[in-house]
């Protein structure tokens, strides 16, 4: 039982330990989280700032509660309407921040690397809540989380992650933790949604989604953004559904117990069908947004111990 | 410019042209090399005062280093770099010709704005400053410049710098018009399309890291346009950095037609490779992006076959508000000038390059392509030299340099190499303390 991190930046950083680590308190605040009595004082009088320069509901909101039934005060700062446009760099918000004494900074950037720099120049605790493209490691340990309930192991599975790798850092994040823990990754999407370099990850590449979904145990779904379908990625909506769309053919080539996730929100009826996202036999969406909560609270808790264990390094 | 009469006695002489490096003594008169002999007697030892001769104990002197393409930030940002630190900057690292590139703001693309570079760089700088200007108004890609006027003012090459000409009418025309007047066209070749927003070399390493990036390719493609619009106009043409393996069959190939085609390579290019990003370091980010191992080991080979003929510092001073930014944000560049002969020597130390080679294409070839007649250890060669111990260990500390910017990847490096003194028009300009 042991998590020496100081800041959760990414995956890449973990070691398989340490995701076992927090996965287990994870799963015990899960329990904690359907009592009737969800509160815990074990961040008590420690400040939580949410910073998100880019919009977010959903994160911003499971962060805020996970730090809330932990007892923090919890303060959440929509970035991308004041300062930013101002023309305050980082480094300058780094250092108001500094001023304010928080004990955990909850970041999200549009920049890949945004949030490292930050990390670099504030004296608490970073949780990257997603930065550009590079990484989103809450989101891969909640769906790991999230599998390990489904599956009862997070090892030894085929899972086939479908859609927009490119511009995905859920797709990254997912990939290191999944290779991690000793999992067949499947990369199944066209080739203008695959970054370059795809051949070194050790994954197995899929352009056609039936032969990709063929008796994998967990489909992962990923959002497609708007933007992309204007004819820069791909020819349309249509022609992506038709080829790339989860339906339920598409998923009758998959194991007979495969689970189905996307870490929202859904575009229905473009990457994922409504019926197969409500099938509450294969769908485990609702679950993962339940164990986002979790996880973010086992996050915080193990990185607000290593700030305690941490003693003189504010006082100079 | 000529300074005293010189005697500079028990140096290694690394002679490029004859690929050489031996023992012998060099005289200089009315700055220029009136004799280099191997032989020492009271017929050199009695031309020159007492305490104008120089010991080398056995030091390399070299001709001083032609750095085409270097940034000084006049007019529009001195504070990160004026002609009289760059100046100072280039004779502490053994650069005795600076190149200038007119990617100021403003843009030097007039008569006048090209008097103003060169007046400042004689009142401010020790070193030689030659200035180029730019090929398009105000790099913007649609009208040509007064080519005829700027050479005539004293432009010694025709750039738009990183800004890719993508119109190719343009450029052709342009292309012709410097043809005819015989002027040197330098151009940076890159497939503007694909490389539009790119931070890094696209491969695992910025798929991993999230970055937008550019492949390889768009190199290889923006040459091969170049070398077409080459033989279609016969203009002189240099390609500022070849930094990729997939680039250089093409070049080789222009080369063998008989174009007046030469390439140009960085020291980042050849002394680093695209981990050296890691955690998103920003002073790594330079343009091109930094390439693969394999093709760094290329770049390097293609120097030492001379197929890539020159090497620059690629010189871009940035100030620290500009690298202290979210990767994809921050500005690109490094600084180059003091750090550029250490650097290389690496590929000295591991066997990889030899200093004749190292010096043809860091002082040589860039004088000739220039028309120069710098660059040469012969007699009757202006005296810009550079006495330097190449085995001096040190630790690089950027806040030491001269420059005004310290935007420099090997912070902290170990390097080997320092340069002892610095000679320009037989002038000393630097003199290690």
């Amino acid at each position: 039982m042991r998590f020496d991190q100081r800041h959760l930046l990414g995956i890449e950083s973990l070691r398989p330990d340490e995701i076992t680590t927090l996965l287990d308190l994870a799963d015990r605040y899960a329990t904690l989280n359907r009592s009737r009595q969800k509160r815990s004082g074990i961040l008590s009088g420690l400040t939580q700032i949410n910073m998100f320069f880019e919009n977010s509901t959903r994160t911003q909101a499971s962060f805020e509660l996970a730090g809330k039934r932990l007892g923090a005060d919890v303060m959440s700062m929509a970035m991308g309407a004041s300062s930013i446009k101002k023309g305050e760099t980082l480094i300058d918000t780094a250092l108001t921040l500094n001023a304010m004494h928080p004990d955990l900074l909850v970041v999200r950037h549009p920049n890949s690397g945004a949030v490292d720099l930050l990390a670099q120049k504030v004296n608490c605790a970073v949780v990257n809540a997603g930065d550009g493209r590079h990484e989103h490691p809450t989101q891969a340990l909640l769906d790991a989380l999230t599998i390990r309930r489904a599956k009862g192991r997070l090892h030894r599975l085929t899972v086939a992650i479908c859609g927009d790798i490119a511009h995905s850092r859920v797709a990254r994040s997912n990939l290191l933790l999944l290779h991690k823990m000793e999992n067949r990754v499947r990369l199944v999407g066209p080739p203008t949604l695959m970054p370059a370099g795809i051949e070194d990850f050790g994954v197995e590449v899929y352009h056609d989604m039936e032969e990709g979904l063929r008796d994998a145990d967990v489909v992962m779904m990923l959002r497609l953004q708007r933007e992309r379908m204007d004819g820069g990625f791909i020819p349309s909506e249509r022609e992506y559904f038709y080829r790339y769309g989860l339906d339920a053919e598409k998923l009758s080539v998959a194991k007979p117990d495969a689970i189905v996730m996307h870490p929202g929100p859904m575009n229905r009826g473009v990457e994922i069908d409504g019926t197969i996202a409500d099938d509450i036999n294969r769908s485990v969406i609702q679950e993962q947004v339940e164990m986002g909560v979790a996880v973010r609270m086992a996050a915080l808790d193990l990185l607000a111990r290593n700030l305690r264990a941490r003693p003189t390094e504010l006082t100079a | 410019m000529a300074g005293a009469d010189l005697l500079i006695t028990g140096a290694r002489i690394v002679d490029p042209e004859a690929g050489t490096v031996e023992d012998g003594h060099v005289l200089i008169e009315d700055g220029r090399i009136s004799e280099i002999t191997s032989e020492i007697g009271p017929r050199l030892t009695e031309r020159v005062a007492p305490e104008n001769r120089v010991e080398a104990g056995g030091k390399m002197l070299a001709p001083g280093i032609v750095d085409i393409g270097v940034k000084v930030c006049e007019p529009g940002e001195r504070h990160k770099e004026s002609y009289k630190t760059a100046g100072a900057a280039a004779a502490a690292g053994g650069v005795t010709t600076l190149v200038t590139r007119p990617d100021t703001d403003p843009v030097i693309d007039t008569p006048e704005a090209l008097e103003f570079i060169r007046r400042r760089g004689q009142e401010a700088a020790p070193v030689r400053v030659l200035p180029m200007a730019a090929l398009t108004k105000g790099r913007a890609g649609t009208e040509m410049t007064e080519l005829g006027f700027l050479l005539d003012a004293g432009a010694v090459a025709f750039t738009d710098c990183d800004r890719v000409i993508a119109d190719t009418r343009v450029l052709t025309r342009a292309l012709t018009y410097a043809q005819g007047l015989g002027a040197l066209v330098i151009g940076h070749p890159q497939e503007p399309g694909l490389s539009r927003g790119a931070a890094a070399t696209s491969g695992k390493f910025a798929s991993l890291r999230g970055l937008p990036a550019v492949s390889p390719m768009a190199e290889r493609m923006g040459l091969d346009r170049d070398i077409a619009l080459v033989e279609m106009t016969g203009v002189r043409y240099h390609a500022d950095q070849i930094t990729t393996i997939r680039a250089l069959p093409a070049l080789e190939r222009a080369k063998r037609n008989g174009f007046d085609v030469t390439a140009g390579t960085s020291i980042h290019h050849l002394t680093l490779n695209e981990l050296d990003l890691a955690d998103y370091r920003t002073f790594f980010k330079v343009k091109p992006p930094l390439r693969s191992e394999e093709d760094r080991q290329a770049v390097i080979e293609a120097v030492r076959s001379g197929l890539i003929d020159t090497i620059s510092s690629m010189h871009t001073p940035q100030d620290e508000e500009s690298k202290r930014l979210p990767f994809e944000e921050a500005a690109s560049g490094a600084v180059g000038l003091e750090t550029m002969l250490p650097v290389l020597l690496r590929l000295y130390h591991s066997g990889e390059l030899e200093l004749p080679a190292l010096f043809r294409a860091l002082s040589l070839n860039p004088a000739r392509r220039l028309g120069l007649e710098a660059g040469r250890m012969a007699k009757g060669a202006p005296a810009d030299l550079m006495l330097f111990d190449p085995d001096k260990p040190f630790i690089l500390d950027r806040f030491k340099l001269l420059s005004k910017s310290k935007n420099t990847p090997f912070d902290n490096a170990r390097l080997q190499g320092r340069v002892l003194m610095t000679l320009v028009g037989g002038r000393v300009v630097y003199r290690a303390g």
